[in-house]
Parts: structure tokens; C-alpha cells; sequence
């Protein structure tokens, strides 16, 4: 019984950042429609720029989380505003290959920059682990899970309650008619390329420590990304955070009873099981906010 | 006139090569371009026919080299079986990944080949009782041709040559039949495909088998050539490499993978010196971007179009 | 005979077709008019299986008519499309030959191994695609890309296709859309010697001097129900018909 609790508290501190990674893409492909097979690049980004923060600048730990994330923003804001904007008009699968391309392109360059080592990124928790009664997780795991219910939570009141999400979801629900309304359409897609690209960023910089940061890291994070999407719905925020956690937790349960070698596989299956079955999404009947 | 003189010269150069290259390293990289020439090829039928991407076509490769590796090594089969073994084995995963991927299409049906990758890269990871795990299969045997061991360069370059003309007929037969009109018209307008009665998952699941089996016979070729399997076969950068070359070279016709897979295969060889594999692969994915926004139909159709549009200026 | 019952279809509660019941009698021309909304290309849809209607069956040649376009199509049922539909890369020709489809039975390894017979249908479906060319009138653009042809000959060379997969029973999606006077006529000329080849013809049109001009019946929708259905002139004067089209400023006439 301990047991199943222990994988189920790693499995929401896994799942609450795949909820990150999940929101952040179900914004760019379920709203903007574009394939971006970069997404885990963005995690990769947020990790090794985490790491560059505090391994070679010295800062202090929030602010180079807080860098990271910025980074992540930057970087996705100049993607759309260079790459995506000329091919607005262009077929989704356009989009995709170039997406592609970013994909091997960053991958490459974080290996030419960083090398293919996998790097230990820092941190100022204490490694021994807490006790809550009968569980034990690690106070780094615990600012983790802290950390992305709050970056989801903030996510959710930017998308729900500001003018900007209002502008967002207008945008991607009728395009022309929020144009009408002086709704700065551009400005709007680098914003949203943006937010998506510094939440799987986010991710990257709150998973780094407890794992490592490895030029690959990615390719599992875009995929896993995806299976968050395709569970919960594209561009259903709501199905994006349910399906990240149900995915770490299944990968934990998965791992923990059955085999740690194929845990990865569980993303895998997913997408294919869901697509196959319901490819609408496990939570098809929630709302969709674009 | 003057292509397809050009074209006729190629052909006798290749037929003659191992008499005229410099050396066997040279023949090495032929050898390796043939072998790339049927995966993208194969790969070509999917994206540039049903214009269906896939990109977990290192799967039907690895798939073929495995089973092909497995059957000579454990069951001491000859290499003239274990090859149609794998394709036949290859041809049933994309059996499977066609029907898994019946009704989805664009970036879902991607997403489904990956995924199906990432499972049998997995399990040719974990099961370490068939595969040996990261370990991998070494001392595949090459093949033997009667009394003779194909065991030389020069003979194994034969018979890859054999194996991509034998493809690139197959692939010509195909996409100039009912059944390449088939492909060609899902591709370009599905539902107008329909109302005259072709039969669009059928197509696609056609498409998908003989993609695969041939994918599956290039594993072969390379498992028998490099005489050792691994699970390195399913890493991305071989997909990616397949995608690039079809893509650079012109997807939708059958001289452009051919020439993709020469460029490709040359290149990062004449280049290992000068330059790390890492610079390729960034270069590879700059190269993706660029060829998307400036020509986004490679190689082969924008020379076509070049030499139609002289043409018709002349007229 | 093609029989439609108590056809309804819904978009997410809203009925675009809210019971839709006619009949086409075969070798006859039969208009489908109505103001635009009124659910024509909808009844088109779920016909010929582009659509699942919620309720509703539709009869053709005293068998239901169910499935996907592929198999409707094979029970020669075939429609044209209210935006221009063809293969915009291909040539005219290559556009019809795609659309013989169903007159080959090549298979895979025939095609594979090259036998004569695959041969000889080959050379079949190219001449068959050349008269079929040469009845809509596109000789002279047989080898022109299909996506580079002024609009009324792109609407030509969709009918064409269409043509070529040997239908008995033809639906044509606003097929004057969109073209001249001249055109026009020659496409009127055209669809009559279709119907005296035993082809039935559902037409949608908007335009009524074409529409009173070939039919044997006219069929009128309003949303989503059949509010007339007999010989053009007692359309014309019908109450409803008229109250529907002034209700939507857009006049028969």
C-alpha cells in the first residue's frame, strides 16, 4: 500500500510537469494548429539554460529558473515571429517539416554547445528525503510538484481571466472576427508560441535537477507532449493538465509493477490506443477554450 | 536528350565502378548510398505518393535487419531466405501501422508511426532474450552465391545495385499504374479520390506493406553488409536522414530519392574529416528549413519545372 | 429509382436536414433548389455517404445505399463537388484516368510484374479517357495541369472525372457556378445527352432559368425540409416557393 502511494506521489510530480509540457503544446497545436515537433527542444532549452544559469553564472536557484523560463519564451517568440509567420498560409504539413528541421537543428546545437554528456544541474535542497507519514519524497521533488501546480495554476487565470487569454482564445476561435475587433492577430501568435514554448521550458528547468540534462532529452519530452495532447483533447486546457498527470502516474505505476525498461512505452501506447479509440481525446465532453 | 544521356552515362558508371573507383572505401560509400536509395525510395511511396509522412520508417528497417540477423544466426537460414523473410516481416508492420492508422492522416498519422517506433525500439532494448538487448548481434553472416561467399565489396556492391534497381522497378511499376493514380489522388484531393470509387484506406494499407517490405529489405542488406545489428538502427537520425533525402531530392518522383540518397550519403563521407557528425545533423536541420521555404519541392521537380518552363519559353 | 426517406442530419443540435423525403425517377432530370442554408449540398453528403445522417434511409435501385463514397461510388452513384474539385497537379488527362478507376481490375502483382493484360487495360483506359474528354469538350487541354485551367474548364474537367467512373446515377454540385453564358449552354447540351445515355441526373443549381430549362422535376428545400417537389412551371408558381426565396432576398425567376 506504501508502495502504491510512493509511485503515486512520483507519478503527480512526473505528471504535473508533463501537465506543463501538455498545456503549453495543446496551445500551439490545438490553437494555432502548427505540428511542433520542437516543443521538447524547448524543454531541452529550459533545462540546459537552467543549468548554464546556475553551473556557469552562479545565480541563485528561482532566478535562473526564472531565466530559463524567459528563455523559453524568447526563443519561442523568435520562432514564430522568423519561421512561422511567413508560412501562415502555408499546408499544416509545411509547418510540421520545418518544425522538424528546428527540431534537429536545436537538438544539434545543444550537443555542440553542451556536449553529449549528461550534465547534473545544482540545487540548495537538502537531498535527504521528508517523511509525511508513510511516504517519503525528496523536498526537491516536493518544490517541483510546488512549482509546476503553480505555473499551472497561473497558466490557467492567464488563458481564463486576463484580457490576453480572452484575446487568445478569440483568436483561434474566429480569427477574422477577433481581427475586426482590433485584436493584433501576429502579435497574438508569437505571444501564444511564446507562453507554450516557456511552459515546456518550465518544465525542462523543474525536471533538470531531478534528473539530467542530456542533449536528447527532448525527443522523449516532445512525444510524452503529444500524449498529453492527443489524451486530453486538442486545445482542452483542462484535458491537457488531467492527461499530463494521468500519464505520470501511469509511467510510475507502469514502472514500478510492471517494467522500468519500457515506462516510456506507456506514452507511446497511449497515442496509438487513443487515436485508434477515441480520437477526440479521453475528456472529450469538457471544454474546449479555442 | 541531353538527361537522358546523362542519366544512361550514370547507369554505366555505376555498372562499372568497381573498376574505375579509387578505392574500396569509395565502394563502401556506393554501397551505403544503395542501401539508402531503397529506404528512401520506400519511404517516397508513402510521402510523396500518398503524401502520408512517415517517421518511423526506422522501424521497417530495423524490423528487416533484425529478423533477416536473427534467422542466419539462430536458424542458420541462408541470406536468399532470411531477406524475403524480412521483407515479409517489414511488410506486416506497415501492415499494422496501416490499419492502427486507418482514418488519421496529417501530423496523427506521424504521431502513430513514431510511437510504433518508439515501442520496437523499446523492445529491442528490453528483450534481451531475442535481441541481445543494447548489446546487439554480432557476426551476422554475409551471403553466399552458390560456392562463393559474397563476402568482397565488389560482389556485395552487385548486389546491392541488383537489390535498387530491383526497387526502383518495383517503384516504377507501381506509380505509374491504377494503383499509383490511386495513391496519387488520395494525395492530392481525397475526397474527390472517393466519389470515384477508390478506396482510401486500402490504398493507404498498400502503400504502407510495400513501403515497409522494401524498408525491410534494405535492413537486410545492411544487417548481411555491416555484419552487426543493434538497436542503433532505430535511432531518429536514420528517419531523418530517409526524410531528408526524399525531401531534398524531390518527393513525388522516383529520381529524386535516388538522387537524395547519393547526396546524402556522399556528402556527410567527403565532409567526416572537415567537419563532426553534429555539424551535419545541424546543418541537416537547417537544411530542412531552407529547403521548405525555397524548394519546397526539391531537387528533381524544380528542375523539371526549370526545364518545362525553358521549353516553353523557346516555343 | 433513387429513394430518399425521412433524411435528417444535425450539427450539434441544429438540423440541417429535419426529414427529407423525394424520390428521383430513373433517366429523368431532377433539380435541387432552395435558398442557400436550405441544406441541398448537406442531402448531397448524406447520400452519397460523406456524411452519417442520424436518421433517415435513402434507396437506390431497390437496394439501401450505405457506406463510404468508395462504395457508394461502385454502385455507380457518383457526385461532383460544389467547389471545384479536381487533381490540381495532374493533367486533364491523368485527372480522368484517375477517374476510370473503377473500370480496371489491375491488381498488385499484375501491376508488379508487368503482364500484358495490365498493359492492354492501360491502353483501353487511355482511349476510354479521351472520349470521355472529347464529350465535355477539353480535347485541345487533355496534357494541360488540371489546377492552371481557367475555372469553367477546371468545372469541365471535374464533370469529366465524374463521367468516367461510369455513373448511373449522377449528382452534380452547382455545376454552372461560376461559368459564362456560353458555358452555361454548352453545359445544359451537355447534361441532356448525359440523361440520354440512361443516366439519372440530381442536379443543385441556383441558377433557375438553367434549372426550369432541363428538369423534369423540380425539388424544393427550405430549411432542411421539402417544401415543393413537381414539373418546373407548378414550382414557379407555387406559394411556399416563392415565400421562401423573397424570405431570403434571393428570387426564383
Amino acid at each position: 500500500m506504501e508502495q502504491l502511494l510512493q509511485h503515486l506521489v512520483n507519478g503527480l510530480v512526473l505528471g504535473g510537469t508533463y501537465a506543463l509540457l501538455g498545456i503549453g503544446l495543446t496551445l500551439i497545436f490545438g490553437l494555432m494548429n502548427v505540428v511542433n515537433f520542437a516543443h521538447g527542444e524547448f524543454y531541452t532549452l529550459g533545462a540546459y539554460a537552467a543549468f548554464g544559469a546556475l553551473a556557469l553564472a552562479g545565480l541563485p536557484f528561482f532566478v535562473a529558473l526564472a531565466a530559463a523560463i524567459a528563455t523559453g519564451a524568447l526563443l519561442g517568440a523568435l520562432c514564430e515571429r522568423v519561421l512561422l509567420r511567413p508560412l501562415r498560409r502555408e499546408s499544416i504539413d509545411t509547418v510540421m517539416l520545418v518544425m522538424i528541421g528546428v527540431w534537429i537543428a536545436m537538438q544539434n546545437a545543444e550537443l555542440l554547445v553542451w556536449g553529449g554528456v549528461a550534465r547534473s544541474i545544482p540545487h540548495p535542497f537538502p537531498t535527504a528525503p521528508l517523511t509525511l507519514g508513510p511516504l517519503n519524497i525528496a523536498p526537491l521533488r516536493l518544490f517541483v510538484m510546488a512549482a509546476a501546480a503553480g505555473l499551472i495554476g497561473a497558466a490557467w487565470l492567464l488563458i481564463q481571466r486576463t484580457r490576453l487569454g480572452t484575446a487568445m482564445r478569440a483568436t483561434f476561435q474566429d480569427r477574422d472576427t477577433a481581427a475586426l475587433m482590433g485584436v493584433p492577430i501576429g502579435r497574438i501568435h508569437t505571444i501564444t508560441f511564446a507562453f507554450g514554448s516557456a511552459l515546456a521550458a518550465a518544465a525542462g528547468a523543474l525536471l533538470g535537477p531531478v534528473f539530467l540534462a542530456y542533449p536528447s532529452m527532448g525527443d522523449l519530452a516532445s512525444l510524452k507532449a503529444f500524449s498529453v495532447v492527443i489524451l486530453g483533447g486538442l486545445g482542452n486546457l483542462a484535458g491537457a493538465t488531467l492527461g499530463g498527470l494521468l500519464l505520470g502516474v501511469a509511467e510510475e505505476l507502469g514502472a514500478g509493477y510492471v517494467s522500468s525498461g519500457y515506462r516510456d512505452a506507456v506514452g507511446f501506447v497511449a497515442i496509438i490506443l487513443v487515436l485508434i479509440f477515441r480520437p477526440a481525446g479521453l475528456f472529450a465532453r469538457a471544454e474546449r477554450i479555442g | 536528350m541531353i538527361v537522358r544521356a546523362l542519366l544512361a552515362a550514370a547507369a554505366l558508371a555505376l555498372v562499372t565502378a568497381p573498376a574505375w573507383l579509387p578505392s574500396p572505401y569509395h565502394l563502401h560509400i556506393l554501397i551505403m548510398a544503395g542501401i539508402f536509395a531503397i529506404l528512401a525510395l520506400s519511404l517516397n511511396l508513402l510521402l510523396g505518393y500518398t503524401g502520408q509522412l512517415s517517421l518511423g520508417h526506422a522501424a521497417f528497417f530495423g524490423i528487416g535487419a533484425y529478423t533477416s540477423a536473427l534467422l542466419a544466426l539462430k536458424l542458420e537460414w541462408s541470406f536468399w531466405l532470411a531477406l524475403p523473410c524480412a521483407a515479409v516481416a517489414s511488410g506486416i508492420a506497415g501492415w499494422a501501422i496501416g490499419r492502427l492508422a486507418l482514418k488519421l492522416r496529417g501530423a496523427y498519422f506521424v504521431l502513430v508511426t513514431i510511437s510504433f517506433a518508439g515501442v520496437i525500439s523499446l523492445v529491442s532494448i528490453n528483450w534481451m532474450e531475442l535481441t541481445n538487448g543494447p548489446l546487439g548481434l554480432p557476426g551476422v553472416p554475409p551471403p553466399d552465391f552458390g560456392p562463393w561467399s559474397l563476402r568482397t565489396k565488389r560482389a556485395y556492391y552487385y548486389l546491392v545495385l541488383a537489390a535498387a534497381a530491383f526497387t526502383y522497378l518495383v517503384c516504377h511499376r507501381l506509380v505509374h499504374s491504377r494503383i499509383g493514380r490511386a495513391l496519387v489522388a488520395l494525395r492530392e484531393n481525397e475526397p474527390l479520390a472517393e466519389s470515384v470509387g477508390i478506396d482510401g484506406t486500402r490504398y493507404l494499407v498498400l502503400a504502407a506493406v510495400v513501403s515497409a517490405a522494401l524498408a525491410g529489405v534494405a535492413g537486410s542488406l545492411y544487417a548481411h553488409y555491416t555484419r552487426f545489428v543493434s538497436p542503433e538502427v532505430f535511432l531518429f537520425t536514420y528517419t531523418v536522414t530517409m526524410v531528408i533525402m526524399v525531401i531534398a531530392g524531390g518527393q513525388g518522383t522516383l529520381l529524386g530519392p535516388v538522387i537524395g540518397a547519393l547526396l546524402f550519403t556522399a556528402l556527410p563521407e567527403a565532409l567526416r574529416e572537415a567537419v563532426a557528425w553534429q555539424w551535419q545533423m545541424l546543418a541537416y536541420g537547417v537544411v530542412l528549413v531552407v529547403l521548405v521555404f525555397f524548394l519546397p519541392r526539391g531537387i528533381v521537380p524544380s528542375f523539371e519545372r526549370w526545364q518545362r518552363r525553358r521549353a516553353a519559353s523557346l516555343r | 429509382m433513387l429513394t430518399v426517406e425521412d433524411l435528417g442530419v444535425s450539427f450539434g443540435g441544429v438540423a440541417a436536414l429535419a426529414g427529407v423525403s423525394f424520390g428521383v425517377r430513373a433517366g429523368t432530370i431532377t433539380s435541387l433548389i432552395g435558398p442557400n442554408g436550405a441544406g441541398k449540398t448537406t442531402a448531397f453528403n448524406a447520400i452519397t455517404g460523406y456524411l452519417r445522417a442520424g436518421r433517415g434511409r435513402v434507396t437506390w435501385d431497390g437496394r439501401p445505399l450505405t457506406g463510404r463514397p468508395c462504395d457508394i461510388a461502385r454502385r455507380g452513384v457518383v457526385r461532383t463537388f460544389q467547389k471545384t474539385s479536381v487533381f490540381p497537379t495532374l493533367t486533364v488527362l491523368d485527372n480522368v484516368r484517375t477517374g476510370l478507376h473503377l473500370r480496371g481490375r489491375a491488381g498488385l502483382w499484375p501491376v508488379l510484374l508487368g503482364t500484358r493484360g495490365v498493359q492492354r487495360e492501360e491502353a483501353k483506359i487511355v482511349e476510354t479517357a479521351r472520349e470521355v474528354i472529347a464529350f465535355v469538350g477539353l480535347e485541345r487541354r487533355a496534357d494541360e495541369v488540371a489546377g492552371e485551367l481557367p475555372y469553367g474548364e477546371q468545372r469541365l474537367v471535374e464533370l469529366a472525372v465524374a463521367l468516367a467512373a461510369r455513373p448511373r446515377l449522377l449528382l452534380l454540385d452547382e455545376p454552372a457556378a461560376g461559368m459564362t453564358g456560353a458555358e452555361k449552354e454548352r453545359l445544359v447540351a451537355m447534361i441532356r445527352r448525359i440523361r440520354e445515355q440512361s443516366v439519372t441526373v440530381l442536379v443543385v443549381e441556383h441558377d433557375m432559368r438553367l434549372v426550369m430549362g432541363i428538369s423534369d422535376t423540380v425539388i424544393v428545400l427550405n430549411h432542411g425540409r421539402v417544401i415543393a417537389e413537381g414539373a418546373p412551371a407548378s414550382i414557379q408558381a407555387h406559394p411556399d416557393v416563392i415565400r421562401a426565396y423573397l424570405g431570403s432576398s434571393s428570387a426564383p425567376a
